[in-house]
Order: structure tokens, then C-alpha cells, then sequence
């Protein structure tokens, strides 16, 4: 029947198609329980809602291949030649481009602050004309991302010198509790959320990767132990840098 | 459709570029090491690129308007059978809540960097933590943590409040929990927030602070995304007490 080569691509094409289906189902199961039995009304627009769960069944089978394909033996490539190296300034440059530079593009973010400048020109935050909003816009993108930038650098620096992380992420709440105090209050709400909406889809993987490569390839760390927590800082930074952002600008 | 395919990919190759670019430099002008697998990592990263890119359309098309139309529905009067929105009570929004807890836990469920992070886990362990195990955990904190957020923007108390308290459980969990599942936990956090959840929620907590009087969108909409952020660092470490706590029983 078949030869076992395709009997295996085949499997490789299957197996995440069908773990799709599962991650999925929830969604649908919910969707459809609250739309036809709480608000009692039919689907709209049937054939794009259909065509829509088959993109998405498609998409996520095809990342997470892609996942285990590149980005995930890349990441930590780069981390262990990293860590052989030894030159540390490298890697921090490294650590905070990464950051940056996945952050600024991230499509949450845009889409959070443009939503975030209209709301604060309603509130009478800041000026309601389009340049003052693309401003306010602008600001908190880079300021988020610089703060990234920052929180995967510091994680890098945590790993390498075997600080415990939950002592650096108590110091982090009490400074956002500290910020809060200060801060305008119109800002606190999207500092907070901006926490959420930096780790992308694509960043959190590499992330993951650098930080658990780099445990690994350490002597005397636990890549469990200190390889996770770089993505814990990126969404605590995010909230204090906004914070001062927003002292900044009132 | 196809249309909206294209332009999708292409803008998800504006986010994907930087990244690579960052990474084939320090490949080659830093480490200066030829890439090797060439061809597996260009294959994969195209694998990446139009995964993303359906994925994306495909929440384009299904789930975003559908969610945030089922958002706006459940929070207006005339579903919720009020008449005076602004003597209300907190039971009068009880699908709302229940929206918010079932279509958090889905969400979380689906989104492909906690899915990433906790094959990662599961594999570093050596299968001592489980995939599934850990999604169920940090989902079901995304969801009540996502309800308590909606019960906030109804009841009108700030924020910062429910956030202190949030961090109070998480210290002391963590005094009590296994070390080893601490990083992964903090972690849960921010992975559980990406691409599928911060769109609907930030739709549901905006479409909530406006069908309320006496609520503003800037005060009271945003937050939902905190609670999902940080509720889920509670549900893992649940998760990491429980099974510590039934290893250790089944041991002795």
C-alpha cells in the first residue's frame, strides 16, 4: 500500500492538522452554545465563518511545524554559540535587539495603542487632532518596545549570574504598586494591559529558546529552573516604563 | 479572501523580517559560523510565515466579528433585560461573566504561544510536566481571572485594587510551591496573551465600560488583558502545588 517514507510525511501533516482540530473545538463549542441557545440567533454569514476555522485549522498546523523546523533549533543554536563564546556584551546587544526589534513590529501592540489614542483624545487626555493621536500612538510603541528591549536583557543578565527570579519579580510589583501610586490615572489601565499585548506569537518562541538554550549550555543551571522567565519580565517592564511615560507626557 | 491572504502575509513578513534579519546577523557577521540546515530553516521559517498568516486571516474573517457582535449583544439592555443600567446589579451581567469564563478558557486553549511554551516545557522536563496539564492550568486562571476582571468594570472599583490583591496570592504561592516550576509560571503569564485573546477581551471590556453609565472606556475598559496577564501565574502554580502534593502522597 504505502511505502513508510510518505507513511511519515504523511504523519507529519496529519498529526498537527488533527491538534488543531482539539485546540479549536473550545472556541467553537462556545461560540455556538452562547450565539443559538443564550442570544437565540443564527450564525451570520455561515460560508465565511466556515472558510475562516479552515484558515485558521491550516495556520496553526503549519506554525507549529514551522516552529520545530526553524525557529526553536535556531534560537538555541545561537544561544549555545553565544554561551561559548563568552563575550557577554554580545549576547546582551543580542538580547535587547531581539526584544526591540519584535516588539515595535508586534500587531497587538499597534492595534492597542492606535484604540488607546482615540479613547484618550475622547477622555480629553490629549489633543483630538491626528497628529497628537499618531504622537500618543508612536510613544507608547516605543516606549513599550524599549522596555522589551530591556526585560530580555535583564533576563539574559539573570540567567548568567543565577539570580532566584521570584525575588526580581517581587521587586518588579512593588514597583508597578509604587508607579500606580504616582502615575495619571487615565494611563494605568493600558499600562497595565500593554504587559499582555508585548509577547507576540513570534517573539515568545525565540525567547524561549534563547533563555533555555542558554541554561542548558551554562554550567550548574537548570534550563527549567533559569531558562524560563525571560518572557516574565517582558510583561512586567512594559507596565512600569508606561507608567513613567505617562508622567512624562501630562 | 485572497486578497486579504496577501496582504496579510505581507505584513506578517514585515514582523518576521526584522527578527530574521536580527538573527542571520549575529549568525553571520558576529558568530561568524556558516547556518547550517539550510534549507530545514528556510522551510521552516516559510512554514512559520504562511501558518501565521492563515491563522491570522482566519480570525480576521471568523472569529473577531463574530465575537465582538456576540460582545456588544450581551452587554446591551435590552438582552440583559434591564431597564435602569444605572441601578444595576452585579447578578443582572451573569452571561456576561459566564462569556467572559468560557470564551477565555477557549482562547487560551488556542493560542499558539502557550501551545510553543508548553511543548517546550513538557519536552526540558523530561515529561515530568505535562503539555496539556499546564495549558488546562494557565487556561482556566485566563478565565476566571478574565470574569473577576468584567465583575471589576461592573462593580466600577480601580483596578489597581484587584491587581495588588492578585499579587498578594502570587507571592505567597510561590513561597509554597515547587522551585522548579516557578520560571514557567511567571512565564505563563505573558504567553497566555498574544494573538487570539488581546483583541476579544480588549472588544468585551470596552463594549462592557461603554453599555454601562457612568463608566468610561478609558477608566474602566482596559484591564481585562491585566487579569488575563497575570491570573494565569495562579492557575500554574495551582497546578504545580496539586501535583507536587499528589507525587508526593502517591510516593509515600
Amino acid at each position: 500500500m504505502l511505502d513508510p517514507g510518505l507513511r511519515k510525511k504523511l504523519s507529519h501533516i496529519v498529526r498537527p492538522l488533527l491538534d488543531a482540530v482539539r485546540d479549536l473545538a473550545p472556541i467553537v463549542a462556545v461560540i455556538s452554545f452562547f450565539q443559538l441557545l443564550v442570544l437565540q440567533q443564527p450564525f451570520p454569514n455561515l460560508t465565511e465563518l466556515f472558510s475562516g476555522f479552515i484558515l485558521i485549522i491550516f495556520g496553526l498546523a503549519l506554525f507549529v511545524r514551522g516552529l520545530d523546523m526553524a525557529l526553536f533549533p535556531w534560537g538555541e543554536g545561537l544561544a549555545h554559540a553565544f554561551a561559548r563564546k563568552g563575550n557577554v556584551l554580545l549576547l546582551l546587544s543580542f538580547s535587547f535587539l531581539l526584544g526591540f526589534g519584535t516588539t515595535i513590529a508586534e500587531p497587538a501592540l499597534i492595534a492597542i495603542a492606535n484604540k488607546a489614542a482615540q479613547i484618550a483624545a475622547q477622555g480629553g487626555m490629549i489633543e483630538s487632532h491626528d497628529e497628537a493621536m499618531q504622537n500618543y500612538a508612536s510613544g507608547l510603541r516605543y516606549t513599550v518596545a524599549f522596555s522589551v528591549g530591556c526585560a530580555i536583557l535583564l533576563g539574559v543578565l539573570r540567567i548568567l549570574l543565577g539570580w532566584p527570579l521570584h525575588w526580581c519579580i517581587m521587586v518588579g510589583y512593588l514597583l508597578v504598586i509604587a508607579m500606580t501610586a504616582i502615575a495619571p490615572k487615565e494611563i494605568i489601565g493600558i499600562a497595565y494591559d500593554s504587559g499582555g499585548v508585548t509577547t507576540s506569537t513570534i517573539t515568545v518562541p525565540l525567547v524561549t529558546a534563547l533563555g533555555v538554550g542558554l541554561a542548558a549550555s551554562l554550567s550548574g543551571r537548570n534550563p527549567l529552573l533559569d531558562g524560563f522567565g525571560l518572557i516574565a519580565f517582558a510583561s512586567l517592564l512594559p507596565v512600569i516604563f508606561v507608567m513613567l511615560y505617562g508622567l512624562w507626557i501630562v | 479572501m485572497i486578497e486579504t491572504l496577501l496582504q496579510t502575509t505581507l505584513s506578517t513578513l514585515g514582523d518576521l523580517l526584522p527578527i530574521l534579519a536580527i538573527l542571520l546577523f549575529f549568525q553571520m557577521a558576529v558568530l561568524r559560523k556558516p547556518l547550517q540546515q539550510k534549507k530545514k530553516i528556510a522551510w521552516g521559517s516559510l512554514y512559520v510565515l504562511l501558518g501565521l498568516s492563515f491563522f491570522l486571516v482566519g480570525l480576521e474573517k471568523a472569529i473577531f466579528p463574530l465575537g465582538e457582535h456576540m460582545a456588544k449583544q450581551l452587554t446591551s439592555a435590552d438582552f440583559l433585560g434591564v431597564t435602569d443600567m444605572a441601578n444595576n446589579q452585579w447578578h443582572d451581567f451573569i452571561w456576561v461573566y459566564l462569556f467572559a469564563l468560557s470564551i477565555g478558557f477557549s482562547t487560551a486553549m488556542a493560542e499558539p504561544s502557550l501551545i510553543a511554551v508548553s511543548r517546550k516545557a513538557e519536552q526540558i522536563s523530561g515529561g515530568t510536566v505535562s503539555a496539556v496539564g499546564l495549558r488546562v492550568a494557565a487556561a482556566l486562571g485566563v478565565a476566571i481571572g478574565v470574569s473577576i476582571g468584567c465583575y471589576r468594570i461592573v462593580s466600577g472599583a480601580p483596578l489597581w485594587v484587584y491587581i495588588v490583591v492578585v499579587y498578594g496570592v502570587i507571592i505567597v504561592q510561590t513561597f509554597m510551591s515547587p522551585k522548579q516550576m516557578i520560571p514557567l509560571a511567571y512565564d505563563s503569564g505573558g504567553v497566555t496573551t498574544s494573538t487570539v485573546t488581546v483583541p476579544l477581551l480588549a472588544a468585551l471590556g470596552i463594549g462592557l465600560a461603554s453599555s454601562i453609565p457612568g463608566r468610561s472606556p478609558l477608566l474602566d475598559g482596559f484591564g481585562l488583558i491585566a487579569f488575563a496577564c497575570a491570573c494565569p501565574i495562579i492557575g500554574v502554580l495551582t497546578y504545580a502545588q496539586l501535583s507536587h502534593f499528589f507525587a508526593k502522597k502517591r510516593n509515600s
